[in-house]
Parts: C-alpha cells; structure tokens; sequence
C-alpha cells in the first residue's frame, strides 16, 4: 500500500508543476483586447513561440502513447530491427520546420490567418474545403485523444495498480483544466516541461534495463541466445519486411509534412531564430526519445524474459526494475506524451468550432457580433466541453471512435499532405484540386485499409498519397486557376 | 526604411528556397545513410555479425552514429546557411 502511495507522490507533485505553469503562462500572456486578438492568444499564443518551446511543442505532438508503450512493446517481441524502423522519425522534425516553417510564417503574416483551416481559406478561397478540414480535423483529433485517454488511463493502472477511472481522472482532468484556462500558450508552454519529462523518464528506465542486464554487450549476447534474428533488421521470421519498413518511413517520417497538428505550430512562433533552434533541438531530442525507449523495450527482452503481451512490456519493466519513487517519476514521461498530445489536439478542435466555424460563418467574420466578453467564454466553454465529452466517452470507449482512430494518423496526412504542399508550392493548385482530394484521400485510405488490399507489399498510406497526388493535379487542372491577385500572399 | 538592413521579397524568397534544398539534401543523406548501413552491415547472417560497444555493427552506424551524426550535420549547417529573414516588416520595402 506504502508503495503505491509513494508512486503516486512525484505524480501528484508534476501535474501540480504543469498546472502552475499554464496558470503562470496564462497571467504573463500580454492582455489582448478584441476579438480578433483574444482568438490570436486563445489560440495562437499571439505568435510569441520561442526555439525550445517550438521544438519541444512539435515533438510532443509526434511522441504519444505509442513512443513509451506500444512501440517498445513490438521492439520487445521484434528487436533491434523495430528500433531501425523508429529512426527513421529522427529527421522529421527539421524537415517539417525546415520546409514548411518559414513559408508559414510569412503567409500567416501577410494573410493575418490564426488557425491552420484559415491558412486554406487564404490560399483555396473555398467554404467548402473550410467546412472540409475543420470537420476532418473535429472527428480525427477527438477519436485520437479518446485513443490517447485510454491508453493512459491504462498505463496507469498497470503500473499503479490504481483503477483505470482513477487514472483517467487523475491526468485526464489535469489536461483539459489547463488547456481550458491557458490556451494555446499554456499548451506550448507545458509542453516543453512534458519533453523534459520525457527525456528524464526515458534514461531512467534506459539505465535501469542496462545495469539489470550487465551491460549492453551481455544483453546482446543473451538475444543473440534466444533468437540470433532480434539482433537482424529484419527481425525474427522476417517480420518486419523492407515494404513494410518503407511503408512506416512514409506514414511517420514523410507525408506528417501535411500533419495539421505540426503546421498549426509553424503558425505561432516568434522569429527566424527561433525556428532555426526548434530545427536542431527537435531533431536531437527526437532521436534521443526513440533510440532510449526503442532500446528499453528491445534489451528488456534479455532482462526480463517471458512477457505475453507487447503493451505490458514497458509497464512491467518498469514495475520490476525501478523503485516506487523511480516508477512514479517514470510514468509521468508516457503520461506527458498523453498529455502534450491531448492539449494541442484540444486546442485545435475548439478553435475549429470557435474560429473556424461559429466566427467566420454564424458571426459573418464581424468582430461587433462577437464582442471579447462573448468570444473568451465561448472558447473557453467549448475547450471545457470538448474535453469533457472525451473524457466521459473513454470511461466507456464507444467502439465507433476507437475504430475511427485507428486511421486518424494516416487518415488526417491523406487528407491535408496535398492540400498543404500543394498550395505552398504550386500556383495552379486550387479548390477544385484541394476538394477533389481531400475526399479521395479519406475515402480511399479507409477502403485500402478495411479491404485490406496491398500493392507491392506496402501499407495503405502508400497507394493513398500516390492517388491523391494524382487526383489533385488532375482536379487542379479541371478547375479554374485562382487569380493572380489573391494569391499575391503566397509569393512564395 | 533601413534599406540594406531589410531584405526584399525576392531576397526572403530566394533564400528560403535555398535553405529547403540544404534541407532536403540533408534528409536524402540521412535516410541514404539509414538504409545502407542498416541493409548494407546487417543483411548478412547474425551469426556473423560484428559488434561495436556491445551493439551489433549495422545497429550502431545506422542508428547511433547515424542519429548524431545528423544531429551535428545539422546544427552546422544551420549555423553556416540559414538565414535570419524578418517575417513581418516586409510590405514597406516591396517592389
């Protein structure tokens, strides 16, 4: 009972840390007065990002659940070969900031835009693709966070062996408190702590796993005695085939360029600088995260052998290696992964609803009938309801949201890879384009997936963007050019 | 107005689309290194395998030196190439 008591203390006290932040970023943030300049603090943070919180903002948005459980969980069962599959995430990070970073920061600008569906409204001049995204962005963002929830809350009772609800309750309510009260600033700003956590968590389970072994040559050495092929690329049985690998180097390390939650973040930092910091800070704690947990997960197999279940892996390990103090400190890093994830999928919806939807089409874009008063409790309101909604849905997960986000990865980058690089990139793109394929893409990820149909060995992700790229050329050239003039603010 | 201080559109222009490639060439050198070393040094049988710091070879260049490796490649060139381009008082001095 002590022990678990003793778990739970370093817990407390960090959710008690992060909440402070948001409340302190929340008070500091400059007082915006309007309407339009509350939903560009409510929302956007009024573009004040620094580096670090820039590269630890974008990480937390890749590393979730599945960095601390589910992927170490495979490396458990597969070895070394599944490590190599999650290196391939490591350039991520510069590459999006790198290619879209400064573009997006020089269109947000000229065009005024706040969220990432204004960003497509300035460049496809379509309600209809508007309408598109906000909704793609609604259903896929609340089926992961469910996701998420779950598995937190069910981290949490493994290692605790507190209840679920308990759980859920505990860090669940922390995240939507703070997201709620301090919008996207108190996101941000937490996130950085949430990767600092991480970082901590992750060498303290690394370490414990080496020194259990002997050493990193006698844990290789007592693989190679299980099976010779977990020290292979290729893992045992050829698990994890070159299509395959590829197929993942596409969905994670590629197409997350359309990655709305990402580019949401190219919205709101400060300056050149800080970009060029998040680019080479990203990119280290990044690889840094995967290589330590990857390896957790894989060298845990030689320390201790036999468990069943890849997800119990880490939880286990985690049980028997570290100490109730040390435990409790370790599962803060998987639940700020959660929760850094969460909030800024959080902050997304509600901007959809608010900004996206309610100001631009119910209030005609007219700040008079949107006064600051109205503005500030509505989105505050709709940020607490939205959480609340998936916090009640994952005490008891309906089926149709935890099935739909087994496709929101994949399903929101075959939607929004085309229209994002497309309309940075090329002129003739346009709306016709952009409907075209965000439709084709969703419909076809999905078919690819339920029929379970392969091309070549690859994963749906693959055929999908192949089509989509296809559907939107030949949409574009269908449809009329947009005018020279509009598009004057991507002169890019 | 600063004149030579303030870049103009096209300059702005002109060397972001430079730091793209510098980007790109960078991601292509990566994930050349990542493939090769990993398929190159590992493709073979385990049994023989050779070992660096306790890791099998392959694993170690692919994924260790790989990843800093790229982390250092990085940050230099970041440092030598990139630019620092002012996102905002731009319309000022635009043809």
């Amino acid at each position: 009972m002590l022990d678990r008591a003793g778990m739970l203390l370093p817990l407390v006290l960090y959710l008690g840390l992060i909440m402070g932040i948001a409340v302190w970023g929340s008070k500091v943030a400059q007082k915006e007065s309007g309407t339009k300049g509350f939903m560009e603090e409510y929302f956007l943070g009024s573009r004040s990002m620094g580096g670090f919180v820039l590269a630890m903002t974008i990480i937390a948005t890749y590393t979730s659940a599945s960095s601390f459980i589910g992927g170490p969980g495979v490396a458990y069962n597969l070895g070394l070969g599944w490590i190599l599959l999650s290196m391939i995430q490591v350039p991520t990070a510069f590459l999006t900031l790198g290619v879209i970073g400064k573009r997006f920061a020089l269109v947000s600008r000229r065009a005024n835009t706040v969220t990432f569906s204004d960003f497509l409204r300035a460049r496809y001049k379509s309600d209809f693709v508007v309408v598109l995204a906000s909704l793609a962005i609604i259903v896929f963002f609340m089926a992961s966070m469910l996701a998420q929830f779950i598995g937190g809350a069910r981290l949490f009772e493994s290692i605790t062996g507190y209840s679920y609800q308990s759980g859920l309750l505990i860090f669940g309510l922390a995240v939507i408190i703070y997201t709620t009260i301090g919008g996207f600033r108190a996101v941000v700003l937490t996130d950085a702590v949430q990767g600092v956590m991480m970082i901590i968590a992750s060498i303290a389970i690394l370490g414990a796993v080496v020194a259990a072994g002997g050493g990193v040559a006698n844990i290789m050495e007592s693989l190679r005695a299980v099976d010779p092929a977990l020290l292979s690329p290729q893992g045992p049985n050829n698990a994890i085939p070159k299509p395959f690998i590829l197929s993942f180097w596409v969905l994670v390390g590629f197409a997350i360029l359309g990655l709305p939650q990402t580019t949401q973040k190219a919205l709101g930092y400060r300056d050149s600088k800080s970009l060029h910091n998040a680019m080479i800070i990203g990119t280290f704690v990044v690889g840094f995260t995967m290589l330590t947990m990857h390896l957790v997960g894989a060298m845990g197999r030689a320390v201790v052998p036999g468990i069943k279940i890849g997800d119990l892996a880490v939880p286990t390990l985690t049980i028997e290696l570290l100490s109730p103090f040390w435990a409790g400190i370790f599962i803060a890093g998987p639940l700020a992964a959660i929760m850094s994830t969460v909030d800024s999928m959080l902050i997304m919806v509600s901007a959809a609803i608010v900004k996206d939807l309610y100001f631009h089409y119910v209030a005609k874009n007219k700040a008079e009938l949107l006064p600051p008063r109205k503005v500030k409790i509505m989105s505050t309101l709709v940020t607490g309801v939205v959480g609340i909604l998936v916090f009640l849905a994952a005490l008891k997960p309906p089926a149709l949201l935890v099935w739909i986000n087994l496709f929101a990865f994949g399903g929101l980058e075959a939607v929004f890879f085309c229209p994002t690089l497309f309309g940075l990139f090329w002129r003739r793109a346009n709306s016709t384009g952009a409907i075209c394929s965000m439709l084709f893409g969703c419909g076809a990820f999905f078919w690819f997936n339920i029929t379970k149909t392969s091309i070549a060995g690859t994963t749906a992700i693959v055929p999908t963007l192949a089509l989509t790229t296809i559907v939107f050329v030949l949409g574009s050239y269908f449809g009329k050019p947009e005018s020279e003039e509009k598009l004057r603010v991507f002169d890019l | 107005m600063q004149g030579g201080l303030l870049l103009t559109r096209r300059e702005k222009i002109k060397a972001i689309n430079k730091e793209t490639c510098v980007v790109l060439l960078l991601y292509a050198i990566f994930f050349a290194w990542w493939y090769l070393t990993a398929y190159g040094l590992g493709g073979g049988d385990p049994a023989e395998y050779k070992f660096v710091f306790g890791f099998p070879a392959w694993f170690f260049y692919s994924c260790i030196v790989g990843y800093i490796g790229i982390s250092l490649l990085l940050w230099i060139v970041i440092k030598l190439f990139f630019k620092d381009i002012p996102f905002d008082e731009e319309e000022e001095n635009d043809a």
